[in-house]
């Protein structure tokens, strides 16, 4: 599977995305830079790394989200690839409009940087086949604004459909209803806080995010 | 020509921020304060014919995030 990584100014997790993606699907992603106005040909996933795009300037993701290949992403999502969205990557997802709600400040205002156990919600989606639903894995967290925020209708749509992918297993930012990541409607967009590429290798130790790669191996194929 | 844009947020939307800065009003000694909630104040020189709708174009496509956050276009 062809894969791709965006780098924006501040990015920092891309090349722990980089490297888990090439350790599970073989293939070095293509690095696309925020000013790239097109995805490479024939890329199955489009993963969008942690950091600090911009600073964190106006608001978390919030530029990044505006910048040109970002019309790519979200045309491509439209018409149903892959595309996850790790820690400041969820926030960029959300700031363009890929998914709902928004990612406020921690409650207790602190950066939060530490290993957080999840509960798996639905695990029917390409990105979270490999688990079971209900089952707890541990993959670790780092940030300042994973606080996740939407109105009543909208948390209530996304438990309904069944689109809360993860949840924190203990209040780890204050999210409502403990949300860690959510999927678009489709089921081909995955937004999440926690960084499951730090949890690829024994070395890490654990290998509970491997299995998210895993899994979109399988559903999008070799 | 210049403009204020005040960006805050919802009600209802709670604010860590706010609660932050009352806890340390009270810890200073200011007493009677009710609620304060923190916002942003963006100023922005603008071209003399900017109109409204271009104003507000600003500021629902980037200046304020409208899931939680409120705006409210000055003239200065």
């Amino acid at each position: 599977m062809k894969t791709a990584v965006l780098v924006f100014p501040g990015s920092n997790c891309d090349r722990d995305l980089a490297v888990a993606l090439e350790r599970v699907t073989g293939t070095a992603p293509a690095m696309v830079w925020h000013g790239e106005t097109a995805l490479p040909d024939g890329v199955g996933l489009v993963a969008v790394p942690g950091g600090f795009s911009y600073g964190d300037y106006l608001r978390s993701g919030a530029i990044a989200a505006r910048s040109p290949i970002m019309r790519a992403v979200v045309e491509a999502a439209d018409k149903g690839l892959p595309v996850l969205g790790v820690c400041n990557g969820f926030q960029v997802l959300t700031e363009a409009g890929l998914l709902p709600g928004a990612l406020m400040r921690n409650a207790r205002l602190t950066f939060v940087c530490r290993d957080a156990t999840l509960t798996v919600g639905n695990a029917s989606s390409a990105f979270t086949r490999s688990y079971a639903a209900g089952e707890r894995i541990v993959v670790p967290v780092a940030h300042h604004d994973g606080n996740y925020y939407a109105d009543d209708e909208t948390l209530d749509r996304l438990e309904g459909e069944n689109r809360v992918a993860f949840r924190y297993a203990d209040t780890v930012n204050g999210s409502r209803r403990d949300i860690a990541g959510i999927l678009n409607a489709r089921g081909n967009v995955l937004g999440m806080m926690p960084h499951p590429e730090r949890r690829v290798e024994a070395a890490h130790g654990g290998t509970d995010g491997r299995r998210l790669f895993e899994g979109l191996l399988e559903t999008v194929g070799a | 020509m210049k403009i204020n844009i005040f960006v805050t947020l919802k009600p209802g939307v709670l604010d860590p921020q706010g609660r932050a800065i009352h806890h340390a009003l009270g810890s200073l000694g200011f007493e009677g304060v009710g609620d304060v909630r923190a916002g942003k104040l963006i100023e922005m020189e603008v071209a003399d014919d900017t109109d409204d709708q271009a104003l507000d174009a600003m500021c629902r496509q980037l200046l304020a995030n409208t899931v939680i956050e409120n705006y409210r276009i000055e003239r200065a």
